[in-house]
């Protein structure tokens, strides 16, 4: 056994005996340990925490009680889900050292299937960001080339799996968070329907966009977690009642690889200029082996996939002006008390100017002026229109075919700081993936190879309609086992950024 | 629009409890004006006739039993406090000086 091993067989040897759960969480402490000097994708870990829920889940799986397929098999947390005794900070210093005394429904149902939490990952602060540059204490590193970004804002949880120091990690989706990391590290990452992984203790940035998910090195991976994290929470008001099927069985139907009476629609809209050549390559070699295994593939327009960017950059900050209006220094958080005798207000001003970073002050300025009367009709009010239109066009789109497909992200990871003080080159990352999260349908980033100019990886999206989850695992998974024959391993294999690193 | 000067943006950050620096706006006043021309292009995208969508699947209000569940303690609820006193949070006086 070693670091690289897949949830799924690490599954399977825990339950066969051949492994303990202590060993495995051990192993991957030690990797973590070995590594994350380098990587930084993590900002906290709890060896202490993880060895102890792995002892009970040994003793539990000794006594023929185990909780699921899952139990024993670490975890890593992005660190903008609340864990009760377990520091959480967003990325952000005004969270600067608070211990939340509750858990998120998502960290409350891996600790029921038995879980251990290694620790919290690193991230763009409140998940502001494409790159992870914006945590206020340091970047994340990409384990494929250090110099460079390992997306964002979910970077921790997408290069702790991809460094093998976690064999599954949670992050959250508001623009394409959990998809663009993914593409950009060769891993998995799935961004579930709106409403169908709960949101409570989720530190919210825009409450109608974010979506909690799996970020994983597999399909199977990624929908085994999915089925236990997922599913109807009465604590969250938007989540959904459904039946939903098992998303594991999704998967290992679609690993035959096989795509027959599978309808692909191209999007037309998410190719041409600001595309990286080498990613349109390997995006058009992904649709060209799901042709060859039986899917049929037709060119879809969705014209007002276009605004889509515009549209999110006022919703988004709208929305996050308000929810972080909550950070007043009072309750909990930092507290700045400016010289004299300061009122309330004073000290809420000199904290949040103190606590906040570059980007969240951007965006809270820009979702002020949107919500500003005179502007509201204009940007906000004109922003919730067009975000109908989308959704429009998917409805369109998904009347034509099964699933549509784009390229995750318009490029490979790019070097740290090239577009920091850019705003709009950064937000252009997001391009492809933002449309799912304004009309709240399901996506996958699955690897698809590596892009011929920088030999970086690119990953292909999935997106299908809302509440077909388990449609975006079938083809996903298909596509993967397709990739995975043609290059004889995974692509993970030939990422070298942390040579010298044992294996 | 879209220009959005110094001035403005130093209004706004006052509306949204933020002391920025001079610095500050001199770095953030152009980036934002960049921003905001950049979303501007949404004018007139979509007709009076469409409806505006403000969660992505259609909610109704929802509702539980009105049962009594735990929630926090006290102790709980007040640890991540800056300030507290008599198990109430300790907060700087509320009214400006010359109130």
């Amino acid at each position: 056994m070693g670091h690289g091993t897949t949830a799924a067989l690490l599954a399977d040897r825990l339950a066969a005996g051949e492994v303990t759960s202590v060993e495995v969480t051990q192993l991957h402490l030690d990797r973590i340990a070995e590594v994350d000097e380098r990587v930084h994708a993590f900002l906290h870990v709890d060896a202490e925490g993880a060895l102890g829920q792995a002892a009970e889940s040994d003793a539990r799986r000794a006594r023929g009680e185990a909780r699921g397929p899952l139990d024993g098999v670490p975890i890593a947390v992005k660190d903008v889900l609340a864990t009760r005794g377990l520091p959480t900070t967003c990325g952000s210093k005004i969270l600067e050292g608070w211990v939340p005394p509750y858990d998120a429904t998502v960290v409350t149902r891996l600790r029921a299937a038995g879980l251990p939490i290694l620790g919290k990952t690193n991230m763009d602060e409140f998940a502001m960001g494409s790159s992870t540059e914006h945590s206020a204490y340091g970047p994340t590193r990409n384990p494929w080339d250090l110099d460079r970004i390992p997306g964002g804002s979910g970077g921790g949880s997408a290069a702790a799996v991809a460094a093998y120091e976690a064999p599954l990690a949670i992050g959250t989706d508001t623009g394409g968070s959990i998809r663009q990391p993914g593409a950009v590290t060769g891993t998995v990452g799935v961004k579930p329907t709106y409403g169908g992984v709960s949101r409570y203790g989720l530190v919210a940035l825009a409450n109608s966009l974010d979506q909690a998910g799996p970020v994983t090195r597999t399909v199977l991976d990624a929908a085994m977690l999915h089925d236990v994290i997922g599913g109807h929470d009465p604590r969250d008001s938007t989540s959904i009642q459904h039946e939903w099927p098992s998303f594991t069985e999704a998967a290992r139907s679609g690993s035959t690889g096989d795509l027959s009476g599978v309808k692909v629609g191209v999007i037309t809209e998410m190719q041409g200029d600001g595309w990286q050549p080498g990613v349109m390559a390997r995006f058009n070699e992904s649709v060209e082996l799901m042709v060859q295994a039986g899917a049929e593939v037709v060119e879809v327009s969705c014209p007002s996939f276009v605004h889509a960017l515009a549209t999110y950059y006022l919703i988004l900050p709208a929305e996050a002006s308000s929810n972080l209006a909550k950070f007043d220094a009072m309750r909990y958080g930092l507290r700045v008390t400016p010289d004299g005798d300061p009122s309330a207000e004073e000290v809420m001003r000199a904290t949040r100017d103190a606590g906040f970073g570059d980007e969240v002050k951007r965006r809270i300025i820009l979702g002020t002026y949107a919500l500003s009367s005179g502007y509201y009709d204009a940007y906000y009010g004109q922003a919730q229109k067009v975000r109908t239109l989308i959704s429009r066009d998917f409805d369109a789109a998904f009347a034509q075919v099964d699933v549509l497909a784009s390229p995750t992200a318009p490029t490979t990871a790019f070097r740290l700081g090239e577009k920091l003080d850019d705003p709009m080159a950064m937000y252009l990352n997001d391009l492809a993936t933002i449309p799912a999260n304004l009309a709240g349908v399901p996506g996958i980033s699955v690897p698809n190879g590596l892009a011929e100019e920088d030999g970086l990886p690119s990953g292909l999206q999935l997106l299908a309609p809302a509440l077909a989850d388990d449609r975006v695992y079938r083809v996903g998974a298909a596509v993967e086992a397709l990739h995975e024959r043609q290059w004889g391993a995974p692509l993970l294999d030939k990422a070298t950024g942390l040579e010298g690193a044992t294996r | 629009m879209p220009e959005i000067s110094r001035d403005e943006v130093a209004h706004l950050a006052m509306l949204a409890r933020i002391d920025l620096s001079d610095a500050e706006l001199d770095h953030l006043a152009p980036q934002l004006s960049v921003i905001l021309e950049s979303v501007a292009s949404i004018n007139g995208v979509a007709g009076d006739d469409v409806p505006p969508t403000s969660h992505a699947l259609p909610l109704t209000n929802v509702f539980r039993e009105d049962v009594v569940v735990p929630g926090l303690t006290a102790e709980e609820a007040l640890a991540g406090a800056p300030a507290v006193e008599d198990q109430r949070f300790s907060v700087p006086r509320i009214l400006g000086e010359e109130a």
